[in-house]
């Protein structure tokens, strides 16, 4: 392990693609973890799956126009925000079947385009991510998309707060909580369709919500669980590229699964819920 | 005064939950609002401040009530709070100062004072630092109240207030609501315990899909008008032969 990791900063130094691979997951990770605070306090998580499966067919379409996949896969993004809330609006379908109906029908509509049209993309690296071939113009993409993102949540933390909290207080007490829950959307979608290239479709919603789940954990204050879950997305993301580069193995699933083991460790040992420190106990 | 004009209430589904009630309260007072179950009591409120598709207008002070909405508190029927959120008792009480903030500011010492000061009001401040859920249902209502204290709300709407709470809370919240009331606030407050309605307000709204009588308290409260309200006509009262 200690030459591994020995030689895993020499290639830091030595390949740039590799430093910026490395702060990519970084940043991802951080701004993930900040923006899934906000998706599983709201109960959205289920919402943050269905937004990122849902923009495949936007990228085959921004393909077929030579534009940007950025741009299609927001605009399916908001689509199926929109959607999802319209049937739950106008029908007694409640909201986890209208998920259900709406991003199955996307992704397959997704992968209908892409396996037929005569594309240079490659579906695994849509479905799965791959941060060490990540393209400058995506890379820089990801950095300003953080930045409004974070942004965002640092001017509007007491406005977001209070409208997660107490939505009946905040809209008596005058706040535009409908202007908050497009703007949470919005931010969903967007951190969503970054982090494609990095963990994938199908993963992005472990960025999302295993490290702020693992900061629900570990604190009763919302301002720590926020730096928390920005922590640890960042440590899954560096400890992840490592064990990814040293062991060959794909960066996203690595990535997730270094995650998922911190969840997994502060679930069983974490000292207030732990089950393991429940388990012995007398 | 606040006065509420042919307020008319219903839902998606097609429930007419009230109609054209109307109301006028004086400022500086504390309103119970009484009636039975399914009677429209909860809709009253949420039509005034307009949480539900309504017809009709509130106003206070001679100007509607979304003007108002930042000196305007209304603590819910128990029940929709998450109690795991990751927030203290003293922050929770100092969300009641970020309707005045305004965009972009952070509480800062004021508000900080104001949250202090409405916890020791309460009598909660040992629990600051706890997480809410930590505390009883009558403590957190406690915690509630401070935090339309800490709002410095002008119009205080609260819903069944004392439902499952233990008596020495409830004993605090009412005091402190009639120490409110002289100081100036306007307050209404959905109830269903009779026996201490003459106790708690100086003035009543009875209702029953509409106002059914309105006005202080010695007035309001008769035995007709109960009747009337909670649909009891003499007939039920005779021995069944």
């Amino acid at each position: 392990m200690g030459t591994a990791l020995l030689n895993f900063i020499n290639d830091l130094s030595t390949y740039a693609f590799l430093r910026h691979a490395l702060y990519t997951a970084i940043i991802l990770g951080v701004s993930c973890g900040m923006v899934g605070c906000f998706i599983i306090l709201r109960g959205l998580a289920l919402m943050g799956d269905a937004i990122s499966h849902a923009v495949l067919p936007g990228v085959a379409i921004s393909y077929l126009l030579h534009i940007s996949y950025f741009y299609g896969a927001v605009a399916f993004g908001l689509l199926t925000a929109l959607s999802i809330s319209f049937i739950g609006q106008h029908s007694k379908i409640k909201s986890d079947a209208a998920i259900g109906i709406v991003f199955s029908a996307f992704l397959a509509l997704g992968i209908i385009l892409i396996t037929k049209i005569q594309s240079a993309i490659n579906l695994n690296n849509i479905l799965f991510g791959n941060v060490l071939t990540i393209k400058e113009s995506d890379r820089i993409l990801t950095y300003v998309i953080s930045g409004i993102v974070l942004l965002t949540i640092f001017l509007f933390f007491k406005e977001l707060m209070l409208t997660t909290f107490d939505r009946v207080m905040a809209q008596a007490s005058g706040l535009p909580v409908k202007f908050i829950d497009y703007m949470i959307m919005i931010m969903l979608t967007l951190i969503t369709v970054v982090s494609l290239q990095t963990v994938g479709v199908i993963l992005v919603v472990s960025l999302l919500i295993t490290p702020a789940a693992t900061a629900y954990l570990l604190t009763q204050k919302l301002t720590t669980m926020l730096w928390l879950s920005a922590l640890i997305g960042a440590l899954s993301a560096v400890v992840g590229l490592f064990l990814s580069v040293t062991y060959n193995l794909p960066s996203g699933v690595v990535i997730v699964l270094v995650a998922a083991s911190i969840f997994t460790f502060v679930f069983l040992f974490n000292q207030k819920t732990g089950l393991a420190w429940k388990a012995f106990r007398p | 005064m606040l006065s509420i004009k042919d307020l008319s209430v219903t839902y998606s589904n097609g429930t007419h939950a009230l109609e054209k009630a109307d109301a006028s309260l004086p400022e500086s007072s504390i309103t119970g609002i009484i009636g039975p179950n399914g009677g429209g009591k909860s809709s009253f409120l949420k039509g005034i401040l307009g949480l539900v598709p309504h017809k009709g207008q509130a106003l206070f002070k001679g100007q509607a009530l979304d003007k108002f909405a930042k000196n305007t508190a209304y603590v819910e029927q128990k029940g929709n709070l998450d109690m795991d959120f990751p927030i203290s008792v003293e922050q929770c009480v100092l969300l009641g100062t970020y309707p005045k903030l305004g965009l972009l500011k952070r509480p800062g010492k004021r508000e900080k004072a104001l949250a202090g000061e409405a916890l020791s009001r309460v009598g909660l401040s040992a629990y600051k630092n706890r997480q809410i859920g930590e505390l009883s249902g009558g403590q957190f209502q406690r915690v509630l109240i401070a935090r339309t204290l800490a709002q410095e709300a002008e119009l205080i709407l609260l819903d069944e207030p004392f439902v499952g709470i233990d008596v020495q809370s409830e004993k605090i919240i009412v005091s402190l609501l009639q120490e409110l009331a002289k100081e100036g606030a306007t307050i209404l407050v959905v109830h269903h315990d009779l026996s201490k309605v003459k106790n708690y307000f100086d003035h009543l709204i009875l209702i029953n899909k509409t106002v059914i009588a309105v006005g202080p308290t010695e007035i309001v409260y008769s035995k007709e008008n109960l009747q009337k309200t909670f649909d009891l006509p003499a007939v039920t009262l005779l021995p069944s032969s």
